[in-house]
């Protein structure tokens, strides 16, 4: 069995975001750059399962230009086998990912394509649903456990009310969540051996995919900030105040 | 003509404050119809409790035993047959809307608006990026469906006096077969729930354990309030995952929020950004958390929320 694992190249978790004083969007030059957390918990589970022998072959793949060779060298040094770049310019929205997956799903025939539940910079959260809805097979999001057997993948996910178990066919999506498991380090001497990792450049022409848009992002801005509280020095004082508020 | 359809979120048998609250954000589209589709193995009860609802124009059931739990590959098909007499299909961010409504979008054949925060206008929105960071207008091209998630933390819950009809339309897919729903665990918790409470008590990586959770839902239970908790005291199994706070875990907007031993982590705040009162108890006055915190308060957390118990 294959895995194909997306990786989306992201600003870094640790990086605290600014919106471009013109709100044209926001700011990303030289500003450091990784792999989606969420594609990162998503790439160490399938090499999991490729390591407890339950697949054969980990493909990282990412959509863009080509910067995002970056993000899939750190998947190949992470231990995935080998990695495709679909180069793609501009805005790829949610839709248009889908598509484009869809496509290699259909080149590669994988049983599982693992995504993370959704990327950090846009906080979409659809392009696993909107995949196995073209594909037409399972979807099993934001999971927090996966077990395989027989064909099956049983998958506790993280919901609102809780832990929800589902069992879903192979052939299918899957989506991660933050406890699903922690990504590992990747060591020097794998950095090497990944530049001699095969890396194949394909572009959204010649996967033929359609480009879905019909959104429009029109302007960026700040969050509005709250304004600074007071300090109480005192329980008396903190039950005071709360009840000059009517709060209790 | 502009028309709204909004899938109904519900346990079978009470509907969910989520739909409400989406209700609420459709009735800012400006839009004077609007309707609620409710899918369950019995839906007359939730359709009943709908059709209260101020602003409801009509409730539509759809009967089928494979409703009795809420499976994507299931249900999508379904909203997308309904949606071809709609402008417009609305479902609440929570974690269920998050998992059927991209799917049913994409069988439609459109991006989805994710966590609307805001309606400018019946297609222009404002949703949060880079973990409320940033916030960007967005616009959906004329000619195409709005289908669209609500951020329920930023809307009222509709009220209620309304007395729409209720309809039923029959179930137009089959069960693909390839999707099993086996268990959930979590949600018996004494209490109110986390996702609408007016107010919050949560704890962090300070409470140190899950027995020094134990002031915390004591307090709690004192304040008739739900208990959250930080990711780190989460991912720390302090408390089940289900109590979690912040960007991946519920966005809320209590009246009052306590932050105790929580840090600050510009992931958490951004769950409690529409909180209407913050206060933060820490022992490290140098905590983020103080920044957005009304009400600050630097000790031990082991004297002081005791004392904060008998003092309410």
């Amino acid at each position: 069995m294959k895995i194909l694992v997306t990786l989306k190249r992201v600003v870094d978790y640790n990086v605290r975001v600014r919106v471009k004083s013109d709100g044209s969007g926001v700011e990303t030059d030289g500003v450091k750059m990784s792999i989606n957390p969420f594609d990162e918990i998503a790439l160490e589970e399938a090499l999991r399962i490729k390591e407890r022998g339950e697949a054969e072959e980990v493909i990282v793949v990412s959509i863009g230009g080509d910067e995002v060779q970056q993000q899939l060298r750190t998947g190949l040094a992470m231990g995935a086998d080998r990695a495709i770049q679909v180069s793609a310019d501009g805005d790829v929205q949610p839709l248009t990912a889908a598509r484009t997956f869809l496509k290699l799903v259909e080149k590669e025939e994988p049983g599982i394509v693992f995504l993370g539940k959704q990327a950090i910079d846009d906080d979409a959260n659809q392009t696993g649903q909107m995949l196995a809805a073209l594909w037409d097979r399972p979807q099993a999001t934001f999971a927090s456990k996966v077990e395989l057997a027989d064909g099956k993948a049983t998958v506790a996910r993280e919901v609102d009310a809780g832990l929800e178990t589902i069992e879903v066919d192979l052939p299918a999506v899957l989506t991660s969540d933050l406890r699903l498991n922690e990504p590992r380090f990747v060591k020097l001497p794998e950095i090497m051996k990944a530049k001699r990792k095969p890396l194949e450049t394909l572009s959204l022409e010649d996967l033929d995919v359609e480009r879905a848009g019909g959104i429009t992002a029109q302007a960026y801005e700040p969050p509005p900030q709250r304004g600074g509280g007071k300090m109480v020095e005192s329980v008396d004082e903190l039950v005071s105040e709360l009840k000059s508020k009517g709060l209790l | 003509m502009s028309r709204v359809l909004i899938i109904a979120e519900h346990d079978g048998e009470n509907l969910s404050p989520a739909t409400a609250k989406t209700l609420t954000g459709a009735l800012g589209l400006g839009v004077s119809d609007i309707d609620i589709a409710v899918f369950a193995a019995d839906p007359s009860g939730v359709a009943e409790q709908a059709a209260k609802l101020e602003g409801v124009t009509r409730v539509l059931t759809v009967q089928h035993d494979d409703f009795e739990h809420f499976l994507a590959a299931r249900l999508a098909p379904e909203i997308k047959a309904l949606a071809g007499d709609y402008s417009h299909v609305l479902m609440p961010s929570t974690t269920y809307g998050k998992d059927v409504l991209p799917r049913a979008a994409a069988l439609i054949g459109v991006n989805q608006v994710s966590d609307i925060q805001e309606v400018i206008d019946e297609r222009t929105f404002k949703r949060p990026i880079y973990a409320s960071n940033a916030i960007v207008t967005v616009k959906v091209d004329e000619g195409q469906p709005v289908v669209a998630t609500i951020r329920t933390a930023s809307f009222a819950a509709a009220g209620e006096g309304g007395s729409a009809e209720i309809e039923s339309r029959d179930a137009q897919a089959e069960d693909p077969g390839h999707t099993r729903w086996i268990k959930v665990e979590g949600g018996e918790g004494e209490g109110p729930d986390l996702a609408t409470a007016p107010v919050v008590v949560s704890g962090g990586r300070a409470m140190g354990s899950s027995e020094g959770f134990d002031i915390i839902y004591s307090l709690a239970k004192k304040l008739n309030a739900a208990v959250g908790a930080s990711r780190a005291a989460v991912d720390a199994g302090y408390v089940p995952n289900e109590l979690q706070v912040g960007q991946t875990g519920k966005i809320i907007a209590p009246d009052l929020y306590f932050a105790i031993g929580i840090s600050g982590a510009i992931q958490h705040l951004t769950g409690i950004k529409d909180a209407g009162t913050i206060v933060a108890i820490n022992k490290d006055p140098e905590a983020p958390i103080f920044e957005v915190a009304d009400l600050g308060l630097v000790g031990d957390l082991f004297e002081l929320v005791p004392e904060l118990e008998k003092k309410v």
